[in-house]
């Protein structure tokens, strides 16, 4: 193993001149750069979104607070929700899958490797482009003005009338810009995945990450292509006076929702299912077993896939719906829990006799596997529309949705983070510190995602800026802005942990884990050119054949 | 999924895995047809919405011969990739010439259309529902048609620079699958607009 670490002693010894060593990420058309530039481009903004929230959480701690300006509260959801959603989370997983996809089936880049590059560098003017408001939102004379229309910027907010400047045209631009980039890293999926395996990797025997990743791409192309669609209408009508959502002119503010929902809803799908893809390659290998029901998991995810595109009106109960298309989406809301469970089961099948192992990776999973059926549950609850009449719009669903995102798909990465740490940079994570990262932050969300529901059914609606006293929400709030002190202190102990390492770290060695899957057969970081000769594989775990010639997987399969 | 996607394969068979630049475009031709899904649908929603004239059937004339001539475009297109394919080169420059042609005289007759409409008829973007979603789904396609005119006007300088071979032949195939998905969002353009809206 520790030859393996003079690949990167070379890489310590580049005595070229910073700016050429800049010039050659700028430039770069590698898998790993790019995914390496999008997951850092990623963080910057998790700890921009970060502030957004803990300025809100401040904000609402007691009632009447004076910490910003209900104007200022307004931008900070709105930039928070959008910055998370298109800026943190699809780069996040985006750069994941970028790195890892080539690595796990066996090729040396993607398919298109400058349609890569061009697709992160969309992504990242996109967001730019969005953040750039804060300075030019009222036109360059000096007061800025970022969006405050909300994430989902709901017509007739953002026409003309209600949203002067240009606040909500650097919104729809940025999203335009980096809705480019995602179907472009969509494409480039697809491609990848189907065309460029390495020999006797059938689909049946692909990594379930390269799996889900290209159920993932179908999604980001069939759901991210109308929210693309509706913000070329929305600057139509903002730039040429069109009135497709101008009610004035007989246009219609609820084709927005259906527009905007449609791509909505199946976002979420697209975030979790990389963060399931996560999920079913750490817990086979922490567990010490293969992968439970692999025929089954695939199936789920597909079928996930197909039904999550018909679920999106479930955010739309409220608008005032027929009742026949209010059980449509109740039941389809329902029926997604269905394979959604099936995944659960196997997950937790795969830990069954396991020899489990807790290192950080797999804490994160575990803990993902608990709060993800509890978001489930919660979601469940929702798609009733009579139950969903009540709690549309209050803090009931701000942390149900959190529950998701935070709770699954952010333990997840952080879990996927510790796990792939060592190959992307050839040293090993500091145990403890992960484990302090991972107590911290669990306590931290628990405190505030848990209690985060309670002044939600006590009627709490979301996106006020502050509440009256006496109403019983003032002990909720303060425990949930609590909740927000621990999970600050994790992150900084996982970015701490991540800059030690990085610096400090012990070698890491080509396969620390004693994995299973292609990305370990080559050293910690890669080479350029991922093998130095294309493996040729038999199994869904080609090195568990080769460190057990004696009893391979091929024979079972 | 088939049951051919399990079946395990003889490693010293030759491993066949299909085009990436096949699929590729058909990827984005996938996402393509997702937003002109959208803007169809919104054309269909605002039918007789409109709150003001002028309204369809008072200004709209069946481009019978623009549709004709983009419709045969990929008739020739795909002669010109099979002249290609059985190397015969000055053949697939002809025929990519004659697509160029009939493309460039479709985007003529849109833009006189749009001309008659808005000088003559009074019509813009803003007139109304009916301008608004006219304009944004026919220019959506008329730029769709501009793109493919770039890409071919491209393919044609690097036929007339002698560049173009017979093992190129895949990459003039991968693009025009492009040009007949164009050809085919025409057919539906034409049936919404001008025989359902009408």
């Amino acid at each position: 193993m520790a030859t393996k670490s003079i690949a990167l002693t070379g890489v310590d010894r580049d005595t070229r001149p910073i700016s050429e060593k800049l010039h050659d990420w700028v430039v770069t058309v590698d898998h790993k750069k790019l995914g390496i530039l999008y997951i850092l481009y990623a963080l910057l903004f998790l700890v921009i979104g970060g502030i957004e929230a803990t300025i809100i959480r401040i904000q609402l701690v007691v009632p009447h607070n004076h910490f910003v300006s209900p104007q200022v509260f307004n931008r900070m959801f709105t930039m928070h929700g959008t910055t998370m959603i298109f800026f943190v989370f699809m780069p996040m997983l985006f750069g994941f899958g970028t790195y890892l996809i080539p690595l796990m089936i066996g090729a040396r880049d993607m398919a298109f490797p400058r349609l890569n590059a061009f697709s992160f560098w969309m992504t990242a003017f996109g967001g730019l482009l969005l953040y750039f408001s804060f300075i030019g939102g009222n036109g360059l004379y000096g007061a800025g003005n970022a969006p405050d229309v909300g994430w989902f910027a709901y017509a007739p907010l953002t026409s003309r009338a209600f949203s002067p400047g240009h606040s909500t045209d650097f919104w729809t631009l940025g999203l335009l810009v980096s809705g480019f980039g995602s179907i472009g890293t969509a494409v480039n999926f697809i491609a990848t995945i189907l065309c460029m395996r390495c020999p006797g990797m059938t689909l049946g025997k692909m990594p379930l990450l390269a799996w889900l990743n290209l159920v993932m791409a179908g999604m980001v192309i069939l759901a991210v292509s109308p929210l693309t669609a509706a913000q070329i209408m929305l600057s139509i009508d903002r730039y040429l006076g069109a009135h497709f959502f101008d009610s004035q002119a007989g246009g219609s503010a609820v084709l927005w929702m259906h527009f905007f929902w449609i791509f909505g809803h199946p976002e979420v799908y697209i975030l979790v299912i990389p963060a399931f893809a996560f999920v079913s390659e750490i817990i086979p290998v922490f567990s010490r077993k293969p992968i439970f029901g692999y025929p089954v998991m695939v199936a789920a995810t597909v079928c996930i896939g197909f039904v999550s595109f018909s679920v999106w009106a479930h955010h739309m109960f409220t608008v005032g719906m027929t009742s026949y298309a209010n059980s449509f989406f109740t039941i389809t809301t329902m029926v997604v829990g269905v394979p959604t469970g099936i995944k659960i089961f196997n997950w937790i099948g795969t830990m069954w006799g396991g020899k489990i192992q807790f290192r950080a990776p797999m804490l994160f999973c575990v803990g993902f596997l608990f709060q993800f059926l509890t978001a489930g549950l919660t979601g469940i609850m929702l798609s009733a529309s009579p139950f969903n009449w009540q709690l549309s719009n209050s803090y009931f669903v701000v942390a149900h949705f959190h529950y998701v995102l935070v709770g699954a798909i952010l333990f997840t990465i952080f879990g996927a983070f510790y796990y792939w740490f060592p190959k992307i940079t050839g040293r090993m994570y500091n145990e403890t510190l992960a484990k302090w990262h991972f107590w911290l932050f669990l306590i931290g969300f628990h405190l505030t995602f848990d209690f985060m529901h309670i002044p939600g059914i006590l009627g709490m609606p979301r996106r006020i800026y502050t509440y009256e006293p006496g109403r019983g929400w003032e002990i909720w709030n303060l425990i949930v802005t609590i909740g927000v002190i621990f999970q600050i202190a994790g992150v900084l102990v996982f970015v701490f942990n991540l800059l030690r390492s990085l610096v400090n770290g012990e070698s890491a060695g080509a396969d620390p884990w004693d994995a299973w899957t292609l990305e370990w057969s080559t050293s910690s970081p890669p080479p350029e050119y991922n093998f130095a000769k294309i493996p040729v594989v038999k199994s869904r775990r080609p090195l568990w054949d080769i460190k057990h010639p004696e009893d391979p997987d091929w024979k079972y399969e | 999924m088939s049951s051919a996607a399990f079946a395990r394969p003889s490693i010293e068979s030759e491993w066949v895995l299909p085009s990436r630049g096949r699929v590729g475009m058909l990827s984005l031709i996938a996402a393509e047809a997702a937003i002109f899904t959208i803007f169809v649908v919104a054309y269909i929603f605002y039918i007789g919405k409109s709150l003001s004239g002028p309204m369809p059937k008072d200004v709209l004339e069946l481009p019978i011969f623009n549709t004709v001539c983009l419709l045969s475009s990929s008739l020739t297109i795909h002669l010109a990739v099979r002249a290609l394919r059985n190397a015969k080169v000055r053949a697939f420059g002809l025929w990519w010439f004659v697509t160029i042609a009939l493309g460039a005289i479709f985007l003529v007759g849109t833009a006189r259309e749009w001309q008659r409409l808005i000088f003559e008829k009074g019509l813009t973007i803003s007139t109304n529902l009916f301008g608004t979603t006219y304009y944004s789904l026919v220019g959506l396609h008329a730029f769709h048609v501009t793109v493919g005119l770039i890409a071919l006007a491209i393919g044609m300088i690097f036929t007339f620079l002698g560049k173009v071979k017979p093992e190129h032949s895949e990459r003039a195939e991968i693009f025009s699958l492009y040009w007949h998905f164009v050809d085919a969002v025409w057919v539906i353009v034409f049936t919404v607009v001008y025989v359902v809206g009408r």
